[in-house]
């Protein structure tokens, strides 16, 4: 197949394809491989030394729990929702379903200022339920809830909208067998649709792991930017971003950096594993589409 | 009930046969499916909504209509808009590369491609302002010709580029892959020269992925801040984006005016992926087919 696809090409001009890839690799280059390699060389530009005190900083380990923190919470949530979302949409049909997908998909269209905002108007002093949260002694905004809250909703999409096409694609067939061997509903989705969507399911941890990680925007709204309790670590970059702290900056931004390496060397892993769930957004797209005519 | 019941029973002699559920669980999933949505996307969003009718249709037009506000929300759409046209140009040049040609290292530089997603916006932001300010690696360079990126709506588009990337090489992959090379190779024989091919067979094929890879960068182009404020200089009326006016209007305690902002944003963006949705529909239908 490659040989056969290497003679089909072979006898196009060799030169112009030289020169397309050429170009590819030069954009690639210049737009994604040389901001990665900038982080690390600034974050070491003032030697290991300066890099291992910028990120043994006990802020910089506040900022590392918090991010932990919160995406040990917002992540097991968006997991229940897109499991249990899944099981609704590709098992059974009902009116509405395509209704239903574009709405799981509505927090990608919305700005993460936007995001954050909209738990401001439902939590703040002068929020619908600032009143009650005030009486209750609790806190939302600028805290770790509304943190919790603005990263779940960021992160809302993406475990449900890898799961629903891997299910989608694999029927009810099993489950049906199960079934009628006798298995109770819970038996047959611990026993078998479970490991039948592992990796689907760890494709869409990880997706929504990385980004819960890295939400800036959502979470510097809601955050109060309180040093050591409501600073996440792309909040604390950008702290010491802001008071000409390049060296620690790039120092917790090469933890992030190395977090995102991290997440494409497991979805490549995935996909290797899985190579239907590159396509995976696809075929959703493709069956609604199919569906609506 | 004006209808007896036993006119019912007449009406329908034989009793029709609901869809039989075999598996269990459609109740709860879909129950609970509906609550969390509820409770975390549409209650919240429609807060931004029905605060935004609070503010009195005049005090509303007032503040959108502001020249600092118009300012903004025309470079957020105007710079979203040329970095997604950036990207449908060498998002084709790469996902073409990826599919039809092989070098080595290919399935690294594929795996890259996705940097964008997986690296947080932050980094990214800073990443970019090291690189394009005027004493940085690209910067200086840029320097000479009397470019300045860093700090200028140039900088702003280069970011919106690097976001938005992945959305269209991703999108247009899958069709890549899946376009009939034999249309390609009569066009061949048929003696079109490699240009002619892939402006009257490959690309019309290519359309409607095109589009929808257009729609996704453009989108999330325009609601991005934080790889953006960075780089952006943030210039009242010139290089200031319209969620950083939001952040703005919120850190002076400015609600009203920061939800008015997000209510035209989230209006304008819907619409627009409508309008896009329906331009892809059309495309579809008149290439039939994908």
């Amino acid at each position: 197949m490659a040989a056969a696809e290497a003679r089909i090409d072979g006898r196009r001009a060799a030169p112009g394809r030289l020169l397309l890839i050429a170009a590819a690799l030069l954009f690639l280059g210049l737009f994604l491989v040389l901001p990665l390699l900038a982080v690390f060389v600034q974050a070491l530009a003032k030697g290991a030394g300066a890099y291992a005190a910028a990120i043994s900083d006990p802020m910089a380990w506040a900022a590392v729990k918090l991010t932990l923190t919160v995406a040990a919470i917002a992540v097991p949530f968006n997991l229940v929702f897109g499991v249990s979302a899944a099981w609704a949409i590709a098992k059974f049909d009902f009116r509405g379903k395509n209704t239903l997908i574009t709405l799981i998909d509505l927090p990608f269209a919305v700005s993460p200022v936007i995001a954050g905002l909209i738990f401001i108007l439902l939590f703040g002093s002068h929020g619908w339920f600032g009143g009650y949260v005030r009486a209750h002694h609790i806190r939302v905004v600028f805290a770790v809830p509304g943190i919790v809250l603005a990263t779940i909703f960021v992160t809302f999409p993406f475990i449900a909208r890898e799961l629903i096409p891997v299910m989608q694609t694999q029927g009810k067939d099993d489950e049906e067998t199960a079934l009628s061997l006798g298995a109770t509903g819970w038996q047959t989705f611990w026993r078998v649709t479970l490991p039948n969507i592992r990796w689907g399911l760890m494709y869409g941890v990880l997706l929504c792991n990385a980004r819960a990680m890295g939400e800036f925007g959502a979470v510097s709204v809601v955050s109060g930017h309180v040093r050591g309790l409501t600073n996440t670590m792309p909040l604390h970059v950008e702290i010491l971003y802001n008071e000409y702290n390049y060296t620690a900056a790039f120092a917790v931004a090469s933890l992030l950096a190395l977090l995102a390496l991290l997440t494409l060397v497991g979805k490549s892993f995935l996909e290797w594993r899985q190579p239907e769930l590159r396509h995976a957004a696809r075929q959703v797209h493709d069956r609604t589409r199919r569906e609506k005519t | 009930m004006a209808t007896p019941a036993a006119a019912v029973e007449i009406k329908e002699p034989t009793p029709r046969r609901r869809p039989q559920r075999v598996l269990p669980g459609f109740g709860l999933t879909l129950g609970y499916t509906m609550v969390y949505l509820s409770l975390l996307v549409l209650i919240p969003l429609s807060a931004v909504f029905i605060r935004s009718l609070g503010l009195g249709w005049g005090h509303f037009w007032d503040v959108v209509t502001a020249p600092r506000v118009i300012a903004s929300l025309r470079l957020s759409f105007g710079a979203s808009l040329i970095a997604a046209l950036i990207n449908v140009i060498f998002g084709l040049l790469v996902a073409w590369v990826l599919v039809r040609y092989s070098f080595p290292f290919k399935r690294l530089v594929d795996a890259m491609v996705d940097l964008p997603f997986a690296l947080p916006t932050a980094v990214a932001g800073i990443a970019l302002t090291a690189l394009y300010a005027p004493n940085g690696w690209l910067g200086i360079w840029l320097k000479p010709f009397g470019i300045s990126v860093a700090f200028t709506p140039l900088g702003i588009i280069v970011a919106l580029t690097f976001i938005g990337l992945p959305f269209v090489v991703r999108t247009l992959q899958p069709v890549l892959e899946d376009l009939d090379r034999e249309v390609e190779q009569a066009a061949a024989t048929l003696g079109a020269s490699a240009l002619q091919a892939f402006a009257r067979v490959i690309l019309p094929a290519l359309w409607p992925a095109l589009l929808t890879g257009f729609a996704l960068a453009f989108a999330r182009a325009v609601g991005e801040y934080g790889s953006v404020i960075f780089i952006a200089g943030n210039m009242p009326m010139k290089s200031e984006i319209a969620p950083l006016l939001i952040v703005t209007k919120l850190e002076q305690y400015d609600y009203a005016g920061a939800t008015a902002i997000a209510v035209v944003m989230l209006v304008l963006s819907f619409a627009l992926m409508f309008g896009i949705n329906a331009l892809q529909n059309w495309a579809l239908s008149r290439h039939g087919g994908r």
